[in-house]
């Protein structure tokens, strides 16, 4: 299998995150290897490939669950390969999960809010006494998620605000993911699979949302995503990932006709397999 | 009006917000609605009883805590005797205790089993530095300096637990800190007893003193206890509602998402940990005055189950549930079973009482009264004519043991015996069908009363136990989420 030449990032924005020959075995079980994978400034890029190929192992590294066992992650100008996941997540990037991890017995609201901790300074006690500090973050806090919350309209509008999150249909449970990820005020954004689970109007509204994320609010976007509609509508870029290495990268066209994907996915023909034998 | 207005298989148009009919009034109408207008739907009690529900709920938290810290402190001028005054100190000390205990296992989710320890540290602590127990002539600080000099050692040994134990969760974390609350009673017991007294305990400690002000009385330890408690309350109410309350609950809720949205996990549970400590410290140096002395047996596990009865029966993760639990569970434990005539009120009030509201239809709830009542003067009359010592009650004993139960002269034998057949009789209760069920509860009633007329009212150590398990099961199967918890789910993973 050999990878496309890397595509540099677009001419002339700023590399966000890079990934740099980043390995990463379980034991004796290698999930990646030597992966290179760049993400520029307001750039949304899109990592597709089959169940197993190690999509959110790769979201696991960046954000500090896994350590690699070789490679350096960068953000911006910074090394954050072995960083605790807290002060990842400070330093701007946020994420949300496949199988959704929200604080499930926490108000709407507080979801959001609660994301905001490693933004804010007030001690215990400054809360406790509701000192000048506390008050300020507090109403901030408060009109930060409010904003965050509003950017799906009335999906997650005021009187849900104080419902706790089980009580929230799945596909508000999604959209509340990236809500209380935008709370961390991200500069990249982390989605995994936004898309699974929803019906095809929601698919439709969550490719419009990934692309006002961007448009909106400057953040750089790198998605995981099963529904090719969503990837070829959101993707200025496609990396396919099989077995934790790079087979393709580049446009969504290039990448979803390249033979290394499509083997990846279909399998090899027979007849081909019958010819090499 | 419609939801579809395109009909149910019409163009797959997401069915947004939809505006409400001209004129009308009420909350916009959504696709779901339904769940919009769930206050509406809110079913209160009846009658003048779901008003001061809504009033209830109407009015802020530190209005609710307010009435009800003047209500307890107006409850020792309706004439409170010196036993009820005691009982009401012990309650106050496990309602503080259990508020602490809500921080960490309620709010952090973090299952501390070592919590007592802190408890005894903070008792231990000030009868150190308040009794002539180190030196010649004793330390005996004022209170105002012994009390926040033991909060803040409590929160620094909390620190020194928690590091160790911050990464231990669940299970591990249980036992853990299960093996520091046992190391607490053995050090007390064993190491330097010249100062710690081994297991004779302390003695001599100093009454709370500062500015003048002495308190020696147990109704100056209850109102003092009534003001620390509403004031810790009032703190951890407004810590609840801030930035670190909301990371606890984080981090209860998922630990490795609050990491990806900036909680520093194991900060934070250490702040829990210290938080804990430091209430629990606080109860232990107001206990140690109030007491007078203290022993290792007054930290051990008995203490712990206690609290945590009291955290699990008001609702975890809820301070006036917590609060509330305490007062409950030690009322029933310290408090009614002193007296034979009380809790035999209670007993077949609570029977009574079960009877009524889940046998239907009357006729059978009759039936079974009936039979209930008449199979005991049978089998009264009948074992008094058989022989005399098998009805001969012991002295002082009530009108039911002497006309009802039967009560040999020598109970305890039979009365194991009875204890026994009792509760296979129960599983066997619930295992046939109804039918079966309202036959064989006659004689289980009967045998109810047996057991408690022969071993339960003279041996309450154990009933009293008992009695709060079996307050807690029925709590489990009616509402498990406690008094004033709110009903929460598992996370799915």
């Amino acid at each position: 299998m050999s990878a496309e030449p890397v595509a540099p990032a677009p001419a002339g924005r700023e590399t966000v995150l890079a990934l740099d020959q980043l390995s990463l075995s379980f034991g004796g079980l290698r999930a990646l290897s030597e992966l290179d994978l760049q993400v520029a400034d307001r750039e949304i890029v899109s990592v597709i490939g089959p169940n197993g190929a190690g999509k959110t192992t790769v979201f696991n590294v960046i954000t500090g669950v896994y350590l690699p066992s070789s490679g350096d992650v960068r953000f911006g100008a910074e090394s954050i390969a072995g960083r605790p996941s807290h002060v990842i997540a400070r330093l701007g990037i946020a994420r949300t999960f496949q199988t959704l991890r929200l604080f499930q017995n926490m108000s709407v609201i507080e979801n959001v809010m609660a994301a905001t901790y490693g933004r804010t300074k007030a001690t215990p006690a400054e809360s406790i006494l509701r000192l000048p500090r506390a008050r300020r973050e507090e109403r901030e806090v408060r009109a930060l998620a409010e904003e965050v919350l509003s950017f799906f309209g009335q999906r997650l509008a005021g009187y849900r605000w104080d419902q706790p999150a089980y009580s929230l249909s799945y596909a508000n449970r999604r959209r509340l993911e990236i809500a209380r990820a935008l709370a961390t005020q991200p500069r990249l954004l982390l989605l995994d699979e936004p898309a699974a689970g929803m019906n095809p109007a929601e698919t439709h509204e969550i490719t419009e949302v990934i692309g006002r994320l961007r448009d909106e609010r400057g953040v750089a976007i790198l998605v995981i995503e099963h529904d090719m509609h969503v990837v070829a509508g959101v993707s200025d870029r496609v990396i396919a990932l099989d077995h934790g290495v790079k087979i393709a990268e580049g446009s969504f066209d290039a990448v979803a006709g390249h033979p290394a994907v499509v083997e990846a996915y279909m399998g090899r023909h027979p007849e081909e397999l019958a010819e090499e034998n | 009006m419609s939801v579809y207005p395109q009909g149910p298989l019409g163009p797959q148009e997401p069915p947004d917000i939809l505006e409400n009919p001209p004129g009308s009034r009420g909350p916009r109408l959504g696709a779901d609605e339904w769940v919009a207008r769930q206050e509406g739907r809110r079913e209160y009690l009846p009658s003048w009883l779901g008003e001061a529900q809504r009033v209830f709920e109407r009015i802020g938290w530190w209005p609710r805590l307010a009435v009800a810290g003047l209500a307890g402190a107006l409850l020792p001028s309706l004439g409170l005797g010196g036993f009820q005054l005691q009982v009401g100190i012990d309650a106050l000390v496990i309602a503080l205790l259990a508020v602490g205990l809500n921080i960490v296992v309620g709010w952090a989710g973090l299952l501390d089993l070592g919590y007592v320890a802190f408890f005894g540290f903070g008792a231990y602590g000030y009868a150190l530095l308040s009794s002539g127990q180190i030196g010649s002539a004793g330390i005996h600080l004022p209170a105002i300096v012994s009390l926040p000099v033991m909060v803040i050692a409590a929160a620094i040994l909390g620190l020194a637990v928690g590091l160790p134990s911050r990464r231990l969760i669940g299970d591990y974390l249980a036992i853990v800190t299960l093996f520091f609350g046992e190391a607490f009673v053995e050090f007390t017991n064993n190491v330097a007893p010249a100062k710690l007294g081994g297991p004779n305990g302390i003695t001599g400690i100093d009454p709370i003193r500062s500015f003048g002000i002495q308190l020696t009385t147990n109704a100056g330890y209850y109102y003092l206890l009534v003001i620390v408690l509403v004031i810790t309350m009032a703190v951890l109410r407004l810590l609840d509602t801030s930035r670190t309350g909301r990371a606890w609950r984080a981090v209860r809720e998922d630990p490795l998402a609050a990491a990806a949205m900036t909680i520093p996990v194991n900060r934070v549970k250490l702040l829990a940990f210290a938080c804990g400590a430091m209430v629990a410290a606080l109860a232990g140096t107001i206990f140690a005055a109030q007491q007078t002395s203290v022993f290792p047996t007054d930290f051990d596990t008995p203490i712990l189950i206690l609290v945590y009865a009291a955290l699990i029966l008001g609702g975890s993760g809820s301070i006036a549930g917590a609060a509330t639990g305490a007062l409950v569970v030690m009322v029933i434990y310290d408090g009614l079973l002193r007296n034979a005539t009380d809790a035999g009120f209670l007993f077949y009030g609570l029977i009574l009482l079960t009877l009524l509201a889940r046998l239907r239809p009357w006729r059978r709830l009759a039936a079974v009264l009936a039979a209930t009542v008449a199979l005991g003067f049978a089998a009264h009359a009948i074992a008094a004519a058989i022989s005399n010592s098998a009805v001969a009650a012991g002295p002082g004993s009530g009108w039911l043991a002497r006309h009802w139960v039967i009560v040999p002269a020598n109970p305890q034998t039979p009365g194991n015996w009875g204890f026994v057949i009792l509760v296979c009789m129960l599983i066997a209760l619930v295992q046939v069908s109804t039918r079966w069920r309202t036959i064989l509860m006659v004689p289980t009633i009967y045998l109810a009363a047996f057991v408690w007329e022969t071993r339960l009212v003279v041996e309450p150590s154990i009933t009293r136990q008992l009695l709060i398990g079996a307050i807690l099961i029925v709590m489990m199967i009616a509402r498990p989420q406690g008094l004033f918890g709110q009903r929460r789910v598992e996370a799915a993973l």
